[in-house]
């Protein structure tokens, strides 16, 4: 044991002395590694990136929230379908919620209604435009997150009263009110004055498609008044248990059809989505960019260790006679197997830093030249990364180290 | 009588090389015992090298046995006998065969850390050895700033340091001038005097002398084997 430990030590340092004394050569050699981990890490950090923009962005439709809308949120082949369906109503929410607090051991908690349209936001001459202006009741808080930078969401009395107030999303405030609070300031939608409750805390942009701080939040009955035209609806009805979210998803369509009257023969004309369905329409997508992602980039690793393998053959041949000498003076073949996996290795293991280094720079790079672009650089990146130089330094090492542990002293000892 | 420390009996060694067979030993018997110097005599061909690479066990035999301090040796598998090696023999060579980017001292330390020494005692006994060669100002230089004489002094330590029950010495002073081999000589008359087993392999009658004794083999048998008092003319079996 104590003899194995002698002898590692021994590898190391021949390793560093090796590629002291071969600086070109190594550096070559390493630079192919080094190719490979930036490419497979920068690849790693990208698909990182894009999971928890997914997650995060999946979290803001909320895992125990289930949807009710005209349209499923899968992709579908046969949109006409659905076209013609009776379009949902946000008075849907009161017969629900009557029927919910009527059911005993129900999964749903409560149904909250939400009615959506584009329009522009003014303050003065300043105007944002294409902002979704969003009616619901003063119950929304409690099944969606909604963080405040400042102020608070409207009341019950607010809601009952139709009155002109609203809460702005991020980037709506920071538009029209910059380096200002706009709490309890107006901004005119539709030509109508609306007094600013709160200001929503940053959310980001839902898969990168659209900002969800873009928005404007009214009480419903004030939406009614002004917007009702053209407005889409949905009904949002949070769970109880998420872990039961199909069975609360059947009570949901059997309440919904009720609800819409629908005799037994005919099929829902409306559907019930949750955050599963994007998940599911994506994943598939997203995996196999993960996948063809990491097979491209680690052929550039496969490259690498290639060169490393190559190198460390010659290593070998150019110095039998030292592994002759080596074995007169007593190395086993565990020995000289040990000695060139380590250079191998510690080739691969200087590639891997100086490739981790330069991946941490360009990312580091990129995360500030482009903030919404999601790369994340984590510790278990860096893990990985060694883990990969590491086994690739075996790997590529283990065939030339191999050789030299079989060979004859007497042959290696005459090689000139 | 000095115990015997190598006992080789009728070994024979064949070498198969393509369609040829060669026929290197043809089996030679040879006993030599502790504190002496032999040297092994012979021209190119004669099997000469092949027997120095068995006693070293850097080879093992077609047939015959090898018993070396008693062990069966010709039954060894590889590691076996690089433990061997590494305790019971000092291997000094020709072309000095030193680690060319490592230093005096720690070329000497190689055959300690593979007999798993710890660093401490290792540099001490490998300094030690250095300063008894006559190195001692020399433990931090690298071999290609040493003279060809210092370079074989650091080999014959390295042999030295891990105390083997034989030194062997193939040609030891063909890459030196005559006055530096000389030297080397010398040194390993000192060893030999302070009880140590020379096994010393050439060509050269000049340098056989040095020996006590010396076995002269051709094709493959050992055509002599006698004391060099009794064998006064060396240079006349080296002629013919």
């Amino acid at each position: 044991m104590k003899r194995l430990i002698y002898e590692l030590n021994e590898s190391w340092k021949i390793a560093f002395a090796q590629m002291q004394s071969n600086k070109t050569r190594s550096m070559l050699t390493a630079l192919g590694v080094i190719i490979g981990i930036v490419a497979v890490t920068l690849m790693g950090t990208a698909i990182t990136g894009i999971q928890t923009g997914f997650d995060k962005s999946m979290s803001i439709l909320g895992d125990d929230v289930l949807y009710v809308s005209q349209y499923p949120w899968a992709r579908v082949n046969d949109w006409w379908n659905y076209r013609d369906r009776r379009e949902i109503k946000t008075e849907y929410a009161e017969p629900l919620n009557r029927m919910i607090a009527a059911t005993p051991n129900s999964n749903l908690v409560l149904a909250v209604p939400t009615s959506n349209i584009v329009k522009n936001v003014k303050r003065g001459d300043n105007q944002v435009t294409g902002i979704f202006i969003q009616g619901t009741t003063a119950e929304y808080p409690l099944i969606s997150v909604v963080d405040f930078n400042e102020g608070r969401f409207f009341n019950e009395l607010e809601v009952k009263g139709a009155a002109n107030v609203c809460l702005l999303g991020y980037d709506v405030a920071d538009a029209l009110f910059p380096g200002e609070s706009p709490v309890g300031k107006e901004v005119q939608i539709s030509g109508q004055q609306f007094r600013v409750l709160g200001v929503g805390a940053r959310q980001g942009s839902f898969l990168g498609l659209f900002s969800l701080d873009s928005i404007v939040i009214v009480p419903l009955p004030t939406f009614k008044k002004f917007f009702s035209a053209k407005a889409e609806s949905d009904v949002r009805v949070k769970v109880r248990d998420k872990t039961r979210l199909e069975e609360a998803k059947g009570e949901l369509t059997g309440l919904m059809r009720r609800v819409r009257a629908l005799p037994p023969e005919k099929k829902d004309d409306f559907n019930v989505n949750e955050q599963q369905a994007f998940k599911s329409t994506l994943d598939p997508v997203k995996n196999s960019i993960a996948i063809a992602g990491l097979f491209i980039t680690g052929l550039s690793l496969f490259v690498g260790a290639i060169g490393i393998m190559n190198i460390t053959f010659v290593s070998v041949k150019e110095r039998t006679k030292e592994i002759g000498t080596r074995k007169a003076l007593g190395a086993r073949r565990r020995t000289i197997l040990l000695q060139f996996l380590i250079e191998s290795t510690a080739l691969c293991i200087v590639g891997g830093l100086i490739g981790l280094t330069f991946a941490y720079t360009i990312c580091f790079g990129i995360a500030k030249a482009f903030p919404s672009f999601p790369v994340e650089f984590s510790f278990a990146l860096v893990l990985v990364g060694m883990v990969v130089s590491v086994f690739t330094g075996l790997i590529s090492g283990f065939a030339p180290a191999w050789s030299a542990s079989r060979l004859d002293p007497v042959t290696a000892l005459r090689y000139e | 009588m000095e115990p015997v420390v190598i006992d080789i009996e009728n070994i024979t060694k064949v070498y198969v090389m393509g369609e040829e067979t060669v026929h290197a030993l043809r089996g030679v018997s040879l006993q030599i015992r502790r504190n002496e110097y032999l040297a092994i005599m012979g021209p190119s061909g004669s099997g000469k090298s092949t027997l120095m690479n068995m006693l070293g066990c850097l080879d093992t035999p077609s047939s015959g046995r090898y018993f070396f301090n008693g062990k069966d040796v010709s039954a060894m598998d590889d590691d076996e006998l690089a433990a061997i090696r590494n305790h019971e023999i000092g291997f000094v060579f020709q072309t000095f065969n030193l680690l060319p980017r490592s230093t005096s001292l720690r070329n000497v330390e190689l055959p300690l850390i593979y007999a798993g020494i710890d660093s401490e005692v290792r540099e001490e006994k490998a300094a030690q050895t250095l300063r008894d060669v006559g190195l001692g100002d020399r433990l931090q230089h690298k071999p290609n700033e040493l003279s060809g004489g210092q370079r074989q002094r650091v080999a014959i330590a390295r042999a030295l340091v891990n105390d083997p029950s034989i030194i062997l010495a193939d040609e030891p002073t063909g890459n030196l001038d005559s006055k530096t081999g000389e030297e080397i000589m010398q040194l390993l008359e000192n060893l030999y005097q302070n009880g140590n087993t020379i096994i010393l392999v050439t060509h050269e009658s000049d340098i056989a002398r040095h020996a006590r004794r010396t076995v002269f083999l051709r094709d493959g048998l050992i055509e002599s084997d006698a004391s060099n008092e009794q064998q006064p003319e060396i240079e006349r079996l080296a002629v013919t």
